[in-house]
């Protein structure tokens, strides 16, 4: 029985009711659901409205787009017109600039690569396979000429035979097994003929196109390059330094505690300067290790030790029994590390190792300290040319429009990675 | 500190790089190598940036190119090794890079205990004044009584304060930490003056200047206060290429003083002024002297310039920069640019 049902049939007059749907009855709800927030609504709106008149006319209505020099540009509002003169230049540095379609297709294999190894129907075998070619195809564009030595090619048949022989034990059926074992046999007696000098030091060469060597490089596909290698192979490598920290072998233990508070306790940059200043000096008269192969070291070497930190926050979180039950069952460490741990501890750190990945996207434009051009640093160089001179807004702005493509596409994609890998566990 | 890490620096140097070195060791390596490595700044307007299609341009940059078109006789021969100023004299000492040419000041400790040998000088920099036009001086000694913008604890400081104290007139400094926010002070009329090594007067004239003023509404007053000569470096150990990059720019500015032109060149061939015919290789000999081709002054004029030229189109009239010639006018037009003769 209800209030309204008033005695005779009669009921009692209402208040239209308030439209909580739609667009206005939302607003209503969350916007002027009080005199207070109303009026913090317009007095909001008002202030919005008049930064972005403010921002739209310098940007787009007294802009100019096709000034040929930058003194033409001068007066008006943003000069698009630099951006559109310098944006090849940005983009892809100091590249010869006809051959600019090969940095354009490099970073675009770069892409391909990265976005389909994020699909995590790729994440087996056809990883490596996706890396494998991504690599060539990219650093073929870059260098035009590639070199495989030999013992590369040995060392990787050995490695390859070896986890395969370590970590698919008791899985593998024998024909498997004895794949592995000849491409272990193969890689082990060619390096030990190699090393004795039986095996001449042949390499494959690969060489379509003119060789660009790395001091040419410049633009996005160094912040990419550096970015996606560094991480790469510091990912394996905080890996193996987290495992380490929390080994029982004291001497192990040691160095990889030594190893991450050696680099986490001082900055990028002096770890970049010791790489292309000091390490020179090392080395005999005439040596120079290339200047972009030691920039890539040191991001490998500082990432690797925040990464092992990080995924060391998500080993301590596994509760104990895990450890036990894969013992129980009859594992190996190694299979017990890789099947059971890892992709546990893994998932518990998806957040923060993303936040780490993004971090260092950006400071790979620390490089520029030491002469490298990076994306941010052609941005630079693009202020210096005193044809186009003084309009630094548009330029920085322009560059950290791309960075924000990039970092925030990642941000989405830890989030998307977050709900499937939990799919399981939530509740 | 920074003397202890030079110190360290140039013990390591000398531990690890004093092989012997005989004379023509660098030069043949660069012939071997078939390109120089060229040391170029990171990005200074008009002595070497990378220009919109990513080929390296400046004063700086044509040094390079003139001495790869002295000795390969193709200017473009050059691989260009962009270095901060912290890395350059490493790389020049490792070897990294052949020549460095990247406004480095010289001074005698370079010289002397860093290991390298300069050869010549192919901007003579130092402090200037700037002001605006509209105040109508011609001079630095009618700045009696001038408000000053001036960065804080530089020599530049105190060589103003020199200057104003020997000409025994009085300034009231402005002094201000940030650069860009000396500009706005500067161009928003709040000193009379803004102190700097001249190329960078000219490089803010050239770039800073808000909108409705423009680049003619100041000068740069014609007196240079301080020394600030920059030119190409070497290391220790060839004095043959030494002799090569030091005549390579005397070659620059001996073409100027005898008018010969990148547009001229070849008919000066047919000069018969015997001095025009011994730089330019018709009588042999000096090609031979250094260990070159007879033509490799006719190269660098024809693929580079002379050094009037090479002014011009980067930091002089003939660029947005607009620095007059001033002190890098020839020693025959009341400038400090003075190249011994080629004999």
């Amino acid at each position: 029985m209800s209030d309204d049902a008033l005695p005779g049939g009669e009921r009692r007059q209402l208040a239209p009711p308030i439209d909580e749907s739609g667009a206005l009855g939302w607003m209503r709800k969350n916007l002027f659901s009080s005199w207070g927030n109303g009026i913090t609504t317009v007095v909001l709106i008002v202030a919005v409205g008049w930064i972005l008149s403010g921002f739209l006319d310098w940007a787009v209505f007294t802009a100019n787009f096709t000034a040929a020099s930058g003194t033409e540009c001068r007066g008006g509002g943003a000069c698009w017109a630099l951006i559109r003169e310098k944006w090849r230049y940005i983009f892809f540095g100091s590249f010869p600039y006809e051959q600019h379609w090969r940095p354009f297709f490099a970073v675009i294999a770069m892409l391909a690569m990265l976005i389909t190894s994020a699909d995590r129907r790729m994440w087996n075998w056809r990883l490596l396979v996706i890396w494998g070619v991504g690599s060539v195809i990219t650093f073929l564009l870059m260098f035009g000429q590639i070199h495989i030595p030999l013992s590369l090619v040995l060392f990787i048949a050995l490695a390859v035979g070896g986890v395969g022989l370590s970590l698919r034990k008791a899985i593998a059926d024998t024909g498997e097994m004895n794949a592995y074992r000849v491409l272990a046999a193969i890689g082990f007696v060619g390096l030990a003929l190699r090393i004795a000098g039986v095996l001449p030091a042949w390499s494959l060469a690969i060489a379509p196109l003119s060789y660009v060597e790395t001091s040419l490089w410049g633009g996005i596909p160094v912040t990419i390059i550096l970015a996606t290698y560094g991480l790469a192979f510091a990912f394996p490598y905080g890996v193996l330094l987290a495992l380490g920290r929390r080994s029982n072998l004291p001497l192990i233990k040691g160095l990889c505690v030594g190893f991450i508070e050696l680099i986490r306790g001082v900055p990028l940059i002096s770890l970049l300067i010791m790489a292309s200043v000091m390490l020179p000096l090392f080395l005999p008269s005439g040596t120079t290790i290339d200047k972009f192969l030691r920039a890539q070291v040191a991001v490998v070497l500082f990432a690797g030790a925040y990464i092992a930190e990080v995924i060391r926050g998500g080993l301590q979180s596994l509760p104990k029994g895990q450890f036990e039950a894969a013992d129980a069952m009859g594992l190996n460490y190694l299979q017990k590390t890789l099947l059971i741990i890892l992709p546990q501890a893994i998932r518990v750190v998806i957040p923060p190792l993303i936040n780490t990945f993004i971090g260092f996207f950006k400071d790979t434009s620390l490089v520029l300290i030491i002469g490298i051009f990076d994306f941010l640093n052609t941005a630079n160089q693009a202020l210096v040319d005193p044809n186009w001179a003084g309009f630094p807004a548009e330029v920085y702005l322009f560059a950290a429009f791309i960075y924000f493509i990039f970092c925030y596409s990642m941000s989405r994609y830890s989030k998307y990675l977050e709900v499937e890998l939990n799919k399981g566990t939530r509740r | 500190m920074r003397n202890v890490t030079m110190a360290v620096a140039v013990g390591l140097t000398v531990a690890f790089s004093a092989t012997a070195v005989t004379a023509g060791a660098h030069l043949d390596a660069i012939k071997a190598r078939g390109n120089l490595l060229c040391g170029v700044g990171t990005g200074t307007a008009g002595f070497n940036l990378a220009n919109s299609q990513g080929k390296w341009v400046g004063l700086n940059v044509d040094v390079c190119r003139a001495v790869a078109a002295a000795i390969f006789g193709d200017a473009e021969k050059v691989k260009y090794v962009p270095l901060t100023s912290q890395q350059r004299f490493t790389a020049l000492q490792s070897g990294e890079v052949d020549l460095l040419s990247n406004n480095t000041t010289v001074t005698l400790t370079r010289d002397t205990a860093l290991g390298f040998d300069f050869t010549g000088v192919t901007y003579y920099d130092g402090q200037g004044f700037m002001v605006p036009k509209k105040l109508g001086l011609k001079s630095a000694k009618e700045l009696n009584g001038a408000t000053v913008c001036v960065a804080p604890g530089t020599t530049t400081e105190l060589n103003l304060a020199d200057y104003f104290r020997a000409n025994k007139m009085s300034f009231k400094p402005v002094v201000i930490e940030k650069v860009d926010e000396i500009r706005a002070a500067f161009f928003s009329g709040r000193c009379d003056v803004y102190t700097t090594d001249s190329s960078a007067l000219a490089a803010t004239r050239a770039a800073n200047v808000p909108a409705p003023l423009t680049i003619e509404d100041f000068v740069i007053l014609p007196e240079i206060i301080s020394k600030e000569p920059l030119g190409p470096v070497v290391r220790h150990g060839d004095n043959q290429f030494a002799d090569i990059v030091r005549w390579s720019l005397y070659a620059m500015l001996e073409a100027e003083e005898y008018g010969i032109t990148s547009k001229n060149v070849d008919e000066m061939m047919k000069s018969d002024n015997p001095t025009i015919k011994r730089i330019l290789g018709v009588t042999p000999g000096m090609g031979k002297a250094l260990g070159l081709d007879e033509k490799w002054v006719y190269n660098i004029i024809k693929q580079v310039g002379n050094y009037g030229e090479s002014f011009d189109r980067n930091v002089g009239m003939g660029s947005p920069l607009k620095i007059a010639r001033g002190q890098n006018e020839l020693w025959t037009k009341g400038g400090l640019q003075y190249a011994p003769p080629i004999r």
